[in-house]
Formats: C-alpha cells, structure tokens, sequence
C-alpha cells in the first residue's frame, strides 16, 4: 500500500491516492448508485406523465382514489398521504442526527436514533401495505364497458358515489364460481363479482336518483355525470362488474392507473423495505462497536445517503402521484 | 471524519448555532412546505385551478416547484450536499437533470401527439 499513497508534496497526478472529491470510496460509490437509481425512478415517473398525457381527459382523480384512512370511516381525501410523507421525513430526520452523532462519536445516541429510524420505516412500508390492501380491495365497485371504459355510479342529487351493493338487484341466476374440484382440468376460477351486469342494469332501472359517471373530465376537471335516460343507455355497453384492482383491470379508471400505482409505490416500497433491513444491520453492528473500532462511523453516513435517497424520491412519488 | 458543517440556509439568511439544530430548522421547513401542498390539494383554489401557464394548471406548477424545493433542502442538508465539494455536488446533481430533463420533455411531446391522434384521428377507443 505504501507505494500507492502520494504526500502532498508530490507532482505526480496520476500516482494515484489523490482524492478530487473529497470523499471516500463508498461514499462516492454510494452516490453514483444512487444517481443510476433516480434515472430508474425517473424512467417511472415519466412513463407515468406518458401515459396520463395520452389519456389527459379521462386519467382517474388521485384524491377521489385515496380516501381512506385507517380506523376512520369518511371521505379523506390525502391525509393518510400526508401523514406517511411526514413519518418518512421524520425518520430521515433520526438518520440525519445519527449521522451527526456518529461524527461525534456518541455510541449510544448512533443507537437510539437508528433505533428510531427503523420504527419510523416500519411504520411507513406498514401504510403502504394497507393502502395496496385497500386499493385492491376497492369500495364501491364499477362497470366496465366494451371499450374497456370503466362507469361509476353517483347520486343524481348529492354527486356522491353509490356502491353498487346499494342498488343492484339480486337476480336469480345460476352462474356460480368455478372450483377447482368440480373442473376436468385442475384450475379454478379466480374472483366472481358480488354482482353481474344484468342485476346493475336492473338496479338502475328502478332507482332514478342514480346515475352513471364516466371518465371523461370536464372543464372544471370533474368527471362527466350523466342523467338517467342517458345512463341507461350507456350502461348497455358495459360488459364486467368490477370490484376493486388488480394489473388487468380496476374500478378506479384507466386500466394504466393501477398498474403505474403497484409498479410505482411497490418499487419504493421494495427501497423503503430494504432499506429498513439494512438499517437494521447497521443498528446492530453500532451495538456491537463495530465502528467505535473501526474509529469512524461512515457506513451510518453511507446508510444514511440511501435513507435519504428514499425520502427524496417519496417527495417525488406524493407529487406525481397523489398532488397533481 | 471530522467535517465542518456549514449552518446558514436561505442563502445566508438564517444560520444556525448547530449542526443538530440546523436539522430540525430543516424538517421544520418541510413540514410546512408540506403541509401547504396538502391544505392546497385538499381546497384547490379556483383562481389556481382555473387559470394555466404552458398547458399545466398554476396549482400544478405550484405543487412541483414546492417539490424540487423540499429536494433541494433534503438533499442540501440531509444528505450533506451542501457539505460536499463542488465538483462533486454538480457530477451528483446536474447530470440526472439534464436527462430527466430531456426524457420528459420527449415523452411528455409524444404523449400528447398521440392523445391527439385517439381525438382527432379516426380511432374509436371509448365505446
């Protein structure tokens, strides 16, 4: 090693052990990772502005997507967002002043605030999990047309959503879901909707208060609502009932919407998530003192950076996704 | 790693005793930038709502100049950019810009090119 490093006094450039950027190896490492990872969220993102361009007057409303918050029954819109966006920054908070601890090498603050770190990460990929729950399990159910164009049904007088359990007729009918045990071939039929077109079609007909909306947005950036004659008539083209989301087909709108929503989020979550295992190592080999032998604490520092890369692109995520 | 932090924000404006307490100014900061977009997500002004510039909604450009806000101070002064030296800071920060810049602006283009193709063109897709 000793004929790699130069003193200062020396003129040769490329003997090596020069450091331009004033910083360490991993730390510069670190970051050209994270560099390379932002052009992977920013392939997203824009592939997300892509597709909503393209279908600019009928992209679903993002706070009339996300309205629920745990434990509370209602209409609210972005406040469970809001909150997660604020435990992630919160959390990077902790990190940075765990970094600033292990600077002044105070072991244990390191460990409370990494301590903290991780519970704030866990809290966050545990929203996330139930706002997938949540969005895959949808609320009010829709309708979906020929085209692939969904309908949703609101009250003729307050605008509200109407679900379609609360007007669709039951009708009686045979057409039960297929079980594996009663196929000649071993697969079974995944998921049969609560109710089948012609029952909505039924429930439409007698309740006059109800009416179909579509996708299309209006001029005051609200979805088009139909009156009744009309909606009877569009309801012809429906073909589906759909409840809830998956990578197919959602009741929310634009098909792209849920699969941008899983592929999106899930990518963070998956960073959030590792992210969290990665603290968790840290946390560990901090207790162990690890670092306080080592001297240094970088690898909080390096830790950290990722930590914070997280943040920042949840900053663009919430934005992108919920905002505008 | 014995680092000398600088502590003023706002271009100098405000500057603290401490790094810690510089952190919390800092998150202090956020929480209010955020706040504000989700009060103005939640109202959604007419006058925002109602008026555009180049094509987007001013509450739109509103919501995404106060995000590469919050990017900037979280990476300035949580991930230590502010701390970094130049050449480094500029290699981390204008060269994704740059691309992100230019992906956008051809996709965005696209984007709108072939939503006017589904309007004007003669291509049934909402049946």
């Amino acid at each position: 090693m000793d004929s790699t490093v130069t003193s200062a006094s020396e003129e040769n450039v490329w003997g090596g052990g020069n450091k331009p950027l004033g910083a360490s190896y991993g730390k510069l490492m670190m970051w050209f990772f994270l560099v390379s990872d932002a052009l992977t969220f920013s392939g997203f993102l824009a592939a997300y502005g892509f597709s909503r361009f393209k279908f600019i007057e009928t992209w679903p409303i993002a706070d009339e997507v996300f309205t629920h918050v745990p434990f509370f029954h209602g209409n609210f819109p972005m406040y469970y967002v809001a909150f997660m966006t604020f435990i992630l920054i919160m959390s990077s908070v902790t990190m940075v002043l765990a970094v600033d601890a292990g600077h002044n090498n105070k072991k244990n603050a390191v460990i409370w605030y990494m301590f903290l770190t991780i519970i704030g990460g866990a809290i966050f990929v545990g929203s996330q999990a139930w706002e997938w729950a949540t969005f895959i399990k949808g609320d009010y159910g829709a309708v979906e047309t020929k085209g692939g164009r969904i309908l949703q049904f609101v009250n003729a007088d307050t605008g509200e959503r109407v679900a379609l359990s609360e007007f669709a007729k039951t009708l009686p009918s045979e057409r039960t879901g297929h079980q594996r045990k009663n196929g000649v071939w071993f697969y079974d039929e995944g998921f049969l909707p609560s109710y089948t077109v012609n029952e909505v079609m039924a429930g439409l007909k007698v309740n006059s208060d109800v009416v179909i909306r579509t996708e299309q947005i209006n001029e005051e950036g609200e979805k088009t609502v139909l009156d009744h004659a009309a909606s009877l008539e569009k309801l012809k083209d429906g073909v589906l009932v759909v409840e809830g989301a998956n990578l197919v087909r959602n009741e929310y709108g634009s098909r792209l919407f849920a699969d941008f929503f899983f592929f999106i989020t899930g990518f963070h979550g998956f960073h959030v998530f590792s992210g969290v295992v990665i603290n968790i190592i840290i946390f560990f080999n901090v207790i162990l003192g690890t670092y306080e032998r080592r001297g240094h604490y970088e690898m909080v520092e390096k830790v950290g950076l990722y930590w914070h890369f997280v943040d920042l692109v949840w900053v663009f995520v919430f934005t992108f996704f919920y905002l505008v | 790693m014995a680092h000398e932090h600088k502590l003023e924000i706002f271009r100098g404006l405000l500057k603290f005793k401490s790094n810690t307490s510089k952190i919390w100014g800092v998150l202090v900061f956020l929480s209010v930038v955020t706040a504000i977009e989700v009060a103005l997500g939640i109202a959604k002004p007419a006058v925002l709502t109602g008026n555009s510039f180049l094509g987007m909604k001013l509450l739109n450009w509103i919501f995404i100049i106060l995000t590469l806000v919050k990017a900037y101070y979280i990476a300035w002064d949580f991930m230590h950019l502010r701390d970094e030296k130049t050449s480094l800071r500029r290699a981390i920060v204008w060269t994704p810009i740059f691309l992100v810049a230019y992906l956008v602006f051809i996709l965005l283009f696209e984007a709108d090119y072939v939503y006017n193709v589904y309007k004007d063109g003669f291509v049934k897709w909402n049946f």
